[in-house]
Formats: structure tokens, C-alpha cells, sequence
């Protein structure tokens, strides 16, 4: 985990963030820090404690224990101050139906505490951003799903704040439209912190430049992607297809000083399929190809599996399981 | 400020959006015409010598009226957003529980209102018909006005705070109808005269909703009365603001 404390002046700092559904702990002494500037993603399954962190955050639930803060502010103290900061999309987006998606957008300005003038302009800002124009004028119980979802994002983002939070954004979206939110966010990460959370992972995998990780109210890994990958690298296991005897095989891996672990089994034909356990986290790949090489034996398949967040998540999430 | 004038403007115009308010508002002036109707006909050819407002608390489409209006106005108010999720989405802007609640209740007021408003040209209706020397006393239509007035901010301020109890509008409107009628009918027992008078009796007197509007419609403006209904708003607003705070300490 890289040392988060070194930033200065974090987007969110939590310190044993605490909140009892009666005398049940959703979340347990939460410690985490986010930077400036980056999407965070949210993975956990249900009932993690996302949505409870989520909210708290926003300044809809009060923490049983422990402090958060926003942009600087006390989510506790100063509550007015950090919603000012923050945009909030719930879980569902949910919306008012008998309204039209311009009023709608103006009212939620003028709430959010934008003059006349100004939830004006910020509301056609917004409609242009998220491509609203056609439906304007519409009522919003009559949009589809994915109009919809850009209505809530826009009502998130019309007041400018710091920090975007999106309690699943994608749910329920057909892949169309989970492609043009997923641009949507990245656009809007590129000015503002933006939080997400998901259960599924391909969509923060893609989407966020930070991952944590939630588990039964506990956070269990608070890295980028590419380093929860990284973690994981010396476990890449090699598949390989050869055609030669398995006796031969057994003494060629048994001889390889960089194999941890070897299985055989036979394949079609006269090939046999090895599944092969570096140790140290070395690619066998040139080695395997050599000796196949040296020993005449054909060779149709050389693989390096490479360990998918899938696998990290299930991992971290069920530590007992080995893979 | 400009937020409470925002969120009511919302809240009123709730009603216009849909179907209900303008049932709402037939079904109103249904019974009070049917109200008005009955006491025509009572005064029809006969001399009274009290102002005919007087006769509007005896009818029972009044009381129908005022007893269930306020439920069915108010049922939505928090309960609504609760179950939709809209809830979430308000109480995350820049707004305090207090200006939620006071928008809440100053929209709803403003429609019960609203409801009630075409009953003002009933003085002139009457007049239009009755005999030239029958005089309509503005002084009683005026503090009828203010007893219903009066009456309708309790019982909105109740439904209020039942609405914000739960997120079921049904059971919001039946809760509210269900302690507004209980507080009425004790109105009738403090009518059932016993021998002597007890404590009970006396305090029964006191909160008897039928004595205070039949006072109003006398033209007995009584600050009794007056303190009665606005302290009873006061509390439930209070007690509104409490259960929307009560989701960060539950």
C-alpha cells in the first residue's frame, strides 16, 4: 500500500470511521485517505459497508464514531460546508418524476445554493455536457434508464463541487449506456475527485485510478489497479501444450530449478497440458519455449495467465481460498 | 431563505402536478357546498338571529372535510420522498432539517388553504339569494375563517410529522386521520353533561375542538383558542424536525 499520508491536503481523510445499524457495525473503524484529482472506485460485495460510506461522506448519516473529513471540512461539524463540496448521486438515482428535466436541474441548483443567475447558466451548462438538449423539456418520469442516469449526473455536477460521489452509477444500465456514463465519469474525473462504487468489478476496473477495497465493513486493500495487480505477479502460472511422454515431462520440470509446482495432464492427441508454478514470480515462458525447442517436442500452446482484479477481489474477499 | 422559498414553491406546486390536488380540492368544495346547501335549506323561510356562519360547525360535511383534507394533503410530504429516494438527494444539498420541515409545512399550509379559499364567496351567494334585509356579518365569516385557518396549520403540522414517521403515505393519512378524529370525538364527550363537573370534564372543555369552532363561528375570537392551535403546531413542527434529525443518530 503506497503511503497515502504523504499528501498534504487529501480530497477525503477518514480516521476510525465507525456507524452502528443498531448495535450492528456496518462499517468498522474505517482509516483511509484520497487524494486530489483521482476516481476512486468503491468494490465490495453488498452489504459491504459501501453505501453506508458513501453517505456519511455526504453528510446524509451521522458516523456512531471516528472523524471524516471533506475537502478539509468536518463531515460532522461542517456538514453545510462539505455538501456545498460534494455532489451526491444515490444508489437507484433517484429522481422527481413530475418534473421536467430543466426544472428539475435549476431547482436542484437553487438548493444547492446557486443565485437565479447562475443555476441558469449552470443548468444549460450541464444539459450540453451530458447531451440533455432533446429532452429539456421533458418530464423525467417519462425518460429512459440511461436519460435518466445522466439527469442525476448532471444534478451532481451542477453546483461544481469538489468531489463527485456516485453510489453505483451503472446498475441496471444495458452496455450502451454503461459505456457513455463510464465516459461521462472519466470526463468529469479529469476536473473533480470523483468516488464510485460498484459491486461488479470490470466497471471500476476500467474506470477508477484507485481502488478500495470493502469487505464486511472493513477496507482491505487501498492501491491503484495496477499495483493490486502487481501484488499478485509471482503467482502468474505458465500453461503450456507439448507433444512428448509424460515421464519426460515430469524429469524436464522436476530438473527446472524456477519451477515451484507442476501439474500434467494429458490433452488430445499425443500432447500433454503442464500447468506450471514459477517461484519467485519469474516468466518460464522463454525457458519452456527453449527446451521444447532443444528436445525436437512440438509445441502448440504457451499461456501466462495473467491474475484479473476478479481474481484479487475474490482473493482479499475470501482469504482461506487458495488460487 | 431563499431555500425555503424554493423548496415551498416545489411543494406547492406538487399538487398542481398532479391529479390529487384537484380532487383535493373538488372533493373540498364538494362537502362545503353540500355543507352550505343543508344549512339553506334549514334557514329557508325561517328568522334566525344568529349569523348564519354559526350554522357550518353543526353540519357534518364540515367536519368531514376538515378532518380528513389535512391527512390526504399532507401524506406525501416526507413519506413520499422517503420512498422514492428523493429524501436522500435533499437532505445531501446545503439545507438544514428546520428550513426542510418549515418548507414542507408553509407549502402544504398554503394549499389547504388554497382548497378553502373558493368558500369565501359563499357570504355573497347567500346574499345573492336570501331577503334584502338579511345581513351577512363579515365580522363571523372572518373568524370562522380564522378557526378553520387555525385548525387546518394543527392538522397539517400533525400530518407532517406523522408523514415524516414513516415512508407508507397510507399509513401516513391514517395516522394523521386516526389522532385528529380521537381529538375530536373528545370534543363530544366533553358535550355528554355529566351531574357534577370533574377535572376531566373541565380539561375535556378546553380541548374540545367543536367548542372552539363554534366560538370562531359566533365571531368569538378567544386567545385561548388561539394559543391552543399555534402552540399545537409548534410542537409537531417540532417534533417533525426531530424525526428527520433522528436518522443520524439512529
Amino acid at each position: 500500500m503506497t503511503d497515502l499520508h504523504a499528501d498534504a491536503n487529501p480530497m477525503i481523510e477518514v480516521q476510525n470511521l465507525t456507524k452502528y445499524y443498531g448495535g450492528k457495525a456496518a462499517i468498522h473503524d474505517l482509516c483511509f485517505s484520497v487524494p486530489r484529482g483521482e476516481i476512486i472506485g468503491f468494490l465490495g460485495p453488498n452489504g459491504a459497508g459501501k453505501s453506508t460510506t458513501m453517505r456519511i461522506l455526504a453528510g446524509y448519516l451521522s458516523a456512531s464514531g471516528g472523524t471524516a473529513r471533506v475537502a478539509g471540512f468536518d463531515v460532522a461539524r461542517e456538514s453545510n460546508m462539505v455538501r456545498r463540496q460534494v455532489g451526491f448521486m444515490p444508489e437507484n438515482n433517484p429522481l422527481h418524476e413530475d418534473m421536467r428535466v430543466r426544472e428539475y436541474l435549476k431547482f436542484r441548483a437553487r438548493l444547492k445554493g446557486l443565485n437565479t443567475q447562475k443555476s441558469r447558466v449552470r443548468t444549460e451548462d450541464v444539459v450540453e455536457q451530458f447531451s440533455l438538449g432533446d429532452v429539456r423539456n421533458r418530464m423525467i418520469g417519462e425518460l429512459s434508464k440511461g436519460f435518466r442516469q445522466r439527469v442525476g449526473l448532471a444534478d451532481a455536477l451542477v453546483h461544481e463541487p469538489e468531489l463527485l460521489i456516485l453510489d453505483e452509477p451503472t446498475i441496471g444500465l444495458d452496455p450502451h449506456q454503461i459505456r457513455i456514463v463510464r465516459q461521462h465519469i472519466k470526463s468529469m474525473g479529469k476536473h473533480h475527485t470523483v468516488l464510485i462504487s460498484s459491486h461488479i468489478l470490470p466497471e471500476v476496473e476500467v474506470t477508477c485510478t484507485r481502488l478500495l477495497i470493502f469487505h464486511e465493513g472493513n477496507i482491505l486493500a487501498n492501491d491503484t489497479p495496477t499495483a493490486l495487480e502487481n501484488a499478485l505477479e509471482g503467482r502468474h502460472r505458465i500453461t503450456v501444450e507439448l507433444n512428448a511422454p509424460q515421464e519426460a515431462l515430469n524429469q524436464a520440470w522436476e530438473e527446472m530449478a524456477e519451477v515451484e509446482q507442476h501439474r500434467i495432464l494429458p490433452a488430445e492427441g499425443e500432447f500433454h497440458r503442464c500447468a506450471l508454478t514459477p517461484r519467485d514470480g519469474e516468466d518460464l515462458r522463454q525457458r519452456v519455449s527453449a527446451l521444447a525447442r532443444a528436445r525436437g517436442w512440438p509445441l502448440r500452446e504457451l499461456t501466462r495467465e495473467r491474475h484479473t482484479l476478479e481474481d484479487i477481489f475474490v482473493h482479499i474477499t475470501s482469504p482461506e481460498e487458495d488460487f | 431563505m431563499s431555500v425555503i422559498m424554493t423548496l415551498t414553491r416545489r411543494e406547492l406546486a406538487s399538487h398542481f402536478l398532479s391529479l390529487r390536488g384537484y380532487v383535493i380540492m373538488a372533493g373540498v368544495q364538494l362537502l362545503l357546498g353540500a355543507s352550505l346547501l343543508t344549512i339553506v335549506y334549514l334557514l329557508n323561510g325561517r328568522a334566525y338571529d344568529l349569523p348564519f356562519t354559526e350554522k357550518f360547525p353543526q353540519t357534518e360535511f364540515f367536519w368531514l372535510v376538515l378532518l380528513m383534507v389535512s391527512p390526504v394533503i399532507t401524506m406525501h410530504t416526507f413519506a413520499q420522498e422517503k420512498s422514492s429516494g428523493t429524501f436522500e438527494t435533499l437532505m445531501t444539498t446545503p439545507v438544514s432539517d428546520l428550513q426542510v420541515v418549515l418548507a414542507k409545512f408553509i407549502g402544504s399550509y398554503l394549499f389547504f388553504l388554497i382548497a378553502f379559499l373558493p368558500t369565501l364567496l359563499y357570504p355573497f351567494i347567500v346574499k345573492q339569494y336570501a331577503h334584502e334585509a338579511v345581513a351577512i356579518d363579515i365580522g363571523s365569516v372572518f373568524s370562522l375563517g380564522l378557526g378553520v385557518g387555525l385548525f387546518g396549520s394543527f392538522f397539517t403540522a400533525m400530518g407532517c410529522f406523522a408523514s415524516s414517521l414513516t415512508r407508507s403515505q397510507i399509513v401516513a393519512a391514517v395516522l394523521t386521520f386516526a389522532a385528529g378524529t380521537s381529538l375530536f370525538i373528545l370534543g363530544y364527550i366533553a358535550d355528554l353533561r355529566p351531574s357534577e363537573m370533574m377535572w376531566w370534564h373541565t380539561t375535556l372543555q378546553h380541548v374540545s375542538m367543536l367548542r372552539h369552532m363554534q366560538d370562531f363561528s359566533t365571531g368569538i375570537i378567544d386567545s385561548r383558542h388561539i394559543v391552543y392551535y399555534v402552540s399545537l403546531t409548534t410542537v409537531f413542527l417540532f417534533a417533525t424536525v426531530k424525526s428527520i434529525e433522528s436518522r443520524r443518530w439512529k
